[in-house]
């Protein structure tokens, strides 16, 4: 029979003509081309999450860290203690008392600005008045250093916390041959001159290729800074900032360290002076780096050196409380009945309609509910936990009965069936048999929306929770504010120093989020059961 | 005395009151049948802990629900007291002024210890509303108490061996079931009734603007000035969400139909749960996320477009808070929602049109395109819907990186404001619920309300239907 096959000729056959060939070249191409849409569809969305969290991190790295400056302070009782060591309330709270002998450590210090007042004021500027405030802490839980002399530590002012983070915009280092000669001028200036020549054309060369505002150098000889008023070839014409002041005329050898700092002073928060002290208080080892630890334990402050996400992290925890308290419940029993006692009419079938489209509602609306609602009609107190709970509860509520119905759903129909024919009753079996085995997925869904309330800021701003709140809230009915909250009002804060905390304070909110999130997933993992 | 009572904690206190009780109750209930299960006289119908289940409910429920009335009555009967006590003129004040001044002597009364201050109507107001508070709450205590022990010797007289008991449990406890899915429901009707009373409240506020004003009008200025015109809000919202859109249509549905045709087993269980953390990043995270990296960067972009030598000067705005900065990164939001809705729709579509289309010979991406697609399409257009409508109600991106200026212009470098931003800024801070400014917060509410639960009712239909016809 083979003689019957089809006599396909090769010109006959489909793919012989060029035409055919071309178009099917063209299918598969844009098969590839489809292809590759949707490799690109989900590498964007990757390469998004990995370049907010990088970014985020990156920013937040410097808050984890600050710097600390140390004194050696004369614990003076008259000063400190007016009212007597037996009154630690008084110590602790006695600021003014601590600055001054933290100011006068600067001037005994730096005893060249003492005259001049805008100076000394720049001065006392390393330090934020507020910033003794710990320092007076640790006095008072230790009267008896009073009276002898201790090594105490208070936070540098943030703006200069930045400027030792990265504020240096470039570094050099100029070797100087054994000539050089560093000599006082008429008008209290200084001149380096280096008799070899072109030591300086870098520095020359800096100092006028940036257009628009000079940029700052900062030239440190033997141990005093300089700031850099005009460059030539070969020498340099000085005004002394920081550092004993050399005599009429001294020779200088080895190297000279210059620094660039590409804002001119005019368009800095801190002045060339401020920047010479802390580097010279830095070099002698007075200034240190330190885990910056009252970050997370700090209340918050108008002063970004001294605020914390301390309060706010309690906030969130009792408002968490509160909702886990209403919604999981709530939410449970509310799918139970949905799923194993309601009859099959048109109320159960509203109430499920209802449910679906409130779970779709912006979060914005319930913040909506709770300032009318809660605080307008039932007059319950702005800006605490109890209220927060109960608003964000009812915004995950139908997310947990979504989630529950669908672990309740997931239980074969023959556990039921089994545990009604040895004769228990619809609402035993439900409660000894069905909830049980459902409760895994049930609680994967809980965790999944607590990690959504926790996240939530529009509807908490609408109730109030953004109030400026420096204690730590003990109950659900204090005044406080939750940590998406803080992370917005951190953000709206002008200084710069509030955008790495911003940042750090983010970072802490996302790993409590995806460790949340991880848990719910590796729960579903575990506890997955093929029926 | 009334002093310490007007100061305890409420809460504590009604708790007290009605655990201490109904745990009693319970042993009471429990231990009158002991005898008869021990002696053996006659047979229980249920099993004894039912009985003590039973009275504990019948002593819980009628004090639950006088403690409920004190609650909503208390308190508004007090400042009633209160106002009728005060001085004539002060009680010639506007129901609004007076009720703010309540608010004041209320929230000074709360303190526990109350520093007086100065003006004497002003302290007595407040002593006499902590007396009148503690007055209220002893009748309630006395009448929950009362209520308490009259359910109490009903559930005791009824107690009989062959009462039975757990049917009535099991019946009050399915109550309580329906209770907890009511409260959903109730939610829903707090929201509407509580936004429309607040909206008619705005527009009968003196200086509001009547509806047409309102939904038309084309000056927005609420916090300063007295101009109610949302139409530049509108367009914000409106605005932004097309640009959210822009982004997140095309990449969320791409993700879907590679999710769901193409990837292995291996590549979903990688992908979907990063596509996950991305829809469980606080939306806050993304707002500081929008103002601190792109809005610079769309600001220097347009300032490029701006140098270019055939493009006018000043051809784009160029704001440091712009409505591209904000819809851009909202796509990125939104991506997670388009794609495992349509991801599980596209799942949803019969193997046999697949391949049904692929024996005739079409490629994969030709039966993906003109067999699976289709016949998804209703399903994609809700999920379409439900982001746009997550994109509407979208807050705190706005809020941050969009900017506070009401205008329409079609220009996506420059700074607008929507609906939700202009609700947090007229809510955010200390003001009372009676200005115009606050209300018309509301009545912005409840436009978002409207707007949003229209498309989500809309797109929930569409995906019943249609899982009803493939099921």
């Amino acid at each position: 029979m083979t003689d019957a096959a089809p006599n396909i000729s090769p010109g006959h056959s489909p793919f012989a003509q060029p035409e055919a060939v071309r178009r099917l070249k063209q299918r598969h191409a844009a098969e590839r081309r489809f292809r590759f849409y949707g490799v690109a569809a989900i590498g964007f969305s990757v390469l998004a999450l990995l370049v907010l969290l990088t970014t985020i991190g990156q920013q937040a790295r410097s808050a984890f860290t600050r710097h600390v400056i140390a004194f050696d302070l004369d614990l003076d009782a008259a000063r400190l203690a007016p009212q007597g060591v037996e009154a630690p309330a008084a110590i602790a709270g006695n600021v003014s008392g601590f600055n001054q002998l933290v100011q006068d450590a600067l001037r005994t210090r730096f005893p060249h600005h003492a005259d001049q007042l805008n100076l000394r004021r720049e001065l006392y500027g390393l330090v934020p008045r507020l910033g003794v405030l710990a320092m007076a802490q640790q006095v008072a839980e230790h009267p008896e250093w009073i009276g002898s002399k201790r090594r105490l530590r208070v936070v540098l002012s943030d703006d200069l916390d930045l400027f030792l983070k990265g504020g240096i915009t470039e570094r050099m280092q100029l070797k100087l041959t054994p000539e050089s000669r560093l000599s006082r001028l008429e008008t209290g200036d200084f001149r380096l001159q280096d008799l070899s020549g072109q030591r300086f054309s870098a520095l020359h060369a800096a100092r006028d290729t940036r257009a628009g505002g000079w940029p700052t150098i900062l030239i440190r000889a033997q141990d005093s800074w300089f700031t850099l008023l005009d460059a030539g070839a070969d020498e340099l014409q000085l005004r002394h900032l920081a550092g004993p002041r050399p005599d009429e005329r001294v020779q200088i050898a080895g190297y000279v360290t210059a620094l660039l700092i590409s804002t001119p002073e005019s368009d800095r928060t801190i002045s060339d002076h401020q920047i010479a002290w802390t580097l010279l208080l830095q070099a002698q080892g007075d200034i240190q780096r330190v885990p910056n630890l009252s970050l997370l334990t700090h209340a918050d402050s108008t002063y970004p050196e001294l605020a914390g996400a301390g309060a706010a992290i309690a906030g969130s925890l009792l408002t968490m409380l509160v909702t886990a308290l209403f919604a999981i419940p709530v939410g449970i029993l509310a799918a139970l009945y949905l799923e194993e006692f309601a009859p099959r009419n048109r109320l159960t079938g509203l109430i499920e309609v209802n449910i679906n489209n409130l779970a779709a509602v912006p979060s914005i609306i319930f913040g909506l509910l709770g300032a009318a609602v809660f605080l307008k009609a039932f007059g319950m107190p702005r800006s605490v936990p109890f209220v927060g709970g109960l608003v964000l509860g009812l915004l995950v509520l139908p997310t947990v009965i979504i989630a529950s119905r669908a672990a309740l759903r997931a239980v074969p129909l023959s556990v039921r069936t089994a545990a009604l024919g040895l004769g228990a009753s619809k609402t035993q079996t439900v409660f000894h048999h069905t909830l049980p085995l459902a409760m895994p997925g049930i609680m994967t869904g809980a965790i999944i929306a607590m990690a959504r309330a926790l996240g939530e800021t529009a509807p908490l701003l609408m109730i109030g929770m953004v109030a400026f709140v420096n204690d730590i809230p003990a109950g659900p009915g204090d005044e406080s504010t939750v940590l998406p909250v803080l992370i917005y009002k951190w953000f709206s804060g002008a200084e710069r120093a509030w955008e790495p905390m911003t940042s750090a304070v983010i970072l802490v909110l996302l790993s409590i989020l995806i460790t949340m999130n991880l848990a719910a997933v590796l729960m579903r993992r575990h506890f997955e059961k093929r029926w | 005395m009334l002093q310490i009572i007007g100061h305890l904690p409420m809460g504590w206190l009604s708790f007290t009151l009605l655990a201490a009780p109904a745990f009693l109750a319970f042993y009471m209930g429990r231990n009158a049948l002991t005898a008869t299960l021990v002696s053996g006289t006659a047979q229980l119908h249920s099993r004894l802990n039912y009985y003590g289940y039973y009275t504990a409910m019948c002593t819980l429920v009628p004090g639950l629900v006088v403690l409920l009335l004190y609650v909503m009555l208390g308190p508004t009967s007090v400042r009633a007291q209160i106002a009728s006590e005060l001085p004539g003129y002060m009680q010639a004040l506007s129901p609004m002024e007076l009720g703010q001044y309540l608010d004041k002597v209320v929230d000074h009364a709360r303190l526990r210890d109350a520093p007086a201050t100065g003006n004497l109507l002003f302290d007595m107001a407040s002593r006499r509303w902590v007396e009148l508070e503690a007055l209220a709450r002893l009748v309630g205590i006395l009448f929950a108490l009362a209520a308490m022990y009259l359910g109490y010797t009903f559930a005791m007289r009824r107690i009989r061996p062959d009462f039975r008991a757990r049917t009535h449990v099991e019946r009050g406890g399915r109550m309580v079931l329906f209770i907890c899915a009511g409260i959903a429901v109730l939610t829903t009707f707090g929201i509407v009734l509580s936004l429309i009373y607040e909206t008619l409240l705005f527009f009968a506020a003196p200086g509001a603007p009547g509806l047409g004003g309102f939904v038309f009008g084309t000056a927005w200025n609420a916090q300063t000035g007295m101009d109610f015109g949302a139409l530049p809000l509108f367009f914000g919202t409106v605005m932004i969400a097309i640009l959210a859109m822009a982004v997140a249509a095309p990449i969320g549905l791409m993700s879907a139909i590679y999710l769901a045709e193409y990837a292995s087993p291996n590549l979903r269980s990688w992908i979907k749960p990063v596509l996950e953390l991305l829809a469980g990043i606080p939306t806050v995270v993304y707002g500081f996320f929008a103002a601190m990296v792109v809005a610079p960067l769309v600001r220097s972009g347009a300032e490029w477009v701006n140098a270019l030598s055939f493009v006018p000067d000043d051809f784009l705005a160029a704001q440091p808070q712009s409505a591209l900065a904000a819809g851009l990164i909202m796509g990125i939001m939104i991506i997670p929602f388009v794609s495992s809705l349509s991801d599980d729709i596209i799942k949803a579509v019969p193997q046999s049109l697949r391949d049904g289309a692929l024996a005739v010979g079409s490629t994969r991406s030709e039966a993906i395109k003109q067999v699976v697609l289709p016949a998804a399409l209703p399903g994609i257009i809700a999920s379409m819907l439900l982001a746009i409508s997550r994109a509407i109600g979208e807050t705190m991106i706005v809020v941050m990186a969009a900017g506070q200026r009401a205008q329409i212009t079609i220009d996506p470098t420059s700074d607008l404001t929507t609906v939700t931003a202009q609700i947090v800024a007229l809510l955010t801070g200390d003001t009372g619920f009676d200005s115009a400014k606050t209300l018309s917060a509301f009545a912005l509410g409840f436009m978002l309300f409207a707007v949003t639960l229209g498309f989500n009712f809309i797109a929930l239909r569409i995906v019943q239907r249609y899982q009803e016809k493939y099921d």
